[in-house]
């Protein structure tokens, strides 16, 4: 019992403090592997291949795992609310406060600025993630050419004009390209 | 209780064809809430996915929460959580019991090998529909150019320049009040 009741606080302190998404609770497992037996350090890496090669957010992927190393299925349970709960209870807060103030002033300017930011910011990811994409030996290699992925841009090509032409699902080419990766060895 | 299942699976589904990190889901956010469900507007979306940045927690996770609130208060909130938590819960539970080397599989590399592509252009593809939806003026491209080339060079939390955002925002809007 109170195995459960150390991973509801282990992880409900990380879902408090790890602000900025699945990456953040980082720093909090490796704490949490040096203080208890449930997993180590060793295992976190592990766990970063699984949460990123699996669908879902890589925070919860990563509870999910850990709890379940130390806790069995109700292990997994537990680390996950845990993680989950002050994250969920700030939300409401904030979206009561914004419902109150959607028209003030302030608010309304507040998101006039930050709006532009945030798609700043989602391109600057993209970005991020299309260097890794297209050079995944970096960039500072010599004789850079042997060393693009033409198999990705062809694909990425692909989808972003089939994305600008059709209006199918994005699951669909999410599986689409899954089954390209494995046909053709990606 | 029926809208309330509704954002459980609505919510499921963004959960489960989400790879990567929480901007992965934006794609999906855009095609099941905005378009499909018309729940929210792609500006709303922008407003949450920040807030979602800055508040302590999970992005994608926040942002569920967020739009299930908004929704149909706090059970709302609930479902839409437990929806997107759902799928990854699950897989992630299976994986553990049977298979422990699952990334180290070569047909899962290739895939994944796939599906980063594929992700990229998803997300190039909801980034230029959000840039139409955030940037109205030229106060607004200069607020995005800088926030994307600050973000990109630098390790600087997102936390700041949305906040600085939220700031600069107002500041504009309160100059452009005292001149009229």
């Amino acid at each position: 019992m109170i195995i459960y009741l150390l991973l509801f606080w282990e992880f409900f302190k990380t879902g408090l403090f790890a602000v900025g998404g699945g990456l953040a609770t980082l720093p909090f497992l490796y704490n949490i592997a040096s203080r208890f037996d449930w997993f180590t350090a060793f295992d976190i890496s592990n766990m970063i291949a699984i949460a990123e090669s699996t669908p879902g957010p890589i925070g919860v992927n990563m509870a999910t795992y850990a709890g379940f190393s130390a806790g069995g299925i109700p292990g997994a349970f537990i680390a996950t609310c845990g993680l989950i709960i002050p994250s969920f209870l700030c939300i409401l807060i904030i979206s009561r406060f914004l419902e109150r103030f959607n028209d003030s002033f302030y608010v309304k300017s507040a998101f006039y600025g930050i709006r532009p930011a945030v798609a700043g910011l989602i391109f600057a990811i993209w970005i991020g993630l299309i260097l890794n994409c297209f050079f995944p030996d970096g960039l500072f290699v010599s004789n850079i050419w042997a060393h693009i992925d033409y198999k990705s841009i062809l694909l990425f090509l692909g989808v972003f004009i089939a994305l600008q032409k059709t209006n199918f699902h994005p699951a669909a080419f999410i599986a689409l390209s899954a089954v390209l990766g494995i046909a053709f060895k990606f | 209780m029926r809208e309330l299942w509704d954002l459980f699976f609505t919510f499921s589904r963004v959960g489960l064809f989400t790879f990567g990190g929480g901007y992965a889901m934006i794609p999906m956010l855009q095609k099941e809430v905005v378009s499909n469900k018309g729940w929210i507007t792609e500006e709303e979306l922008l407003d949450y996915y920040a807030i979602s940045q800055c508040t302590p927690g999970v992005i994608a996770v926040n942002a569920a929460t967020f739009i299930g609130h908004r929704r149909r208060g706090f059970w709302g909130g609930l479902f839409a959580t437990a929806g997107v938590v759902f799928p990854s819960f699950v897989i992630i539970s299976i994986l553990a019991v049977f298979i422990h080397n699952f990334s180290d599989i070569e047909w899962v590399q290739h895939a994944f090998s796939g599906i980063r592509a594929a992700v990229c252009a998803l997300i190039l593809s909801a980034a230029i529909r959000l840039v139409k939806a955030g940037v109205r003026d030229a106060k607004g491209v200069c607020i995005f150019v800088l926030a994307c080339i600050i973000s990109f060079l630098t390790s600087l939390s997102p936390i700041y320049i949305t906040l600085v955002a939220a700031l600069v925002g107002i500041l504009f809007k309160k100059l452009s009040e005292g001149k009229t």
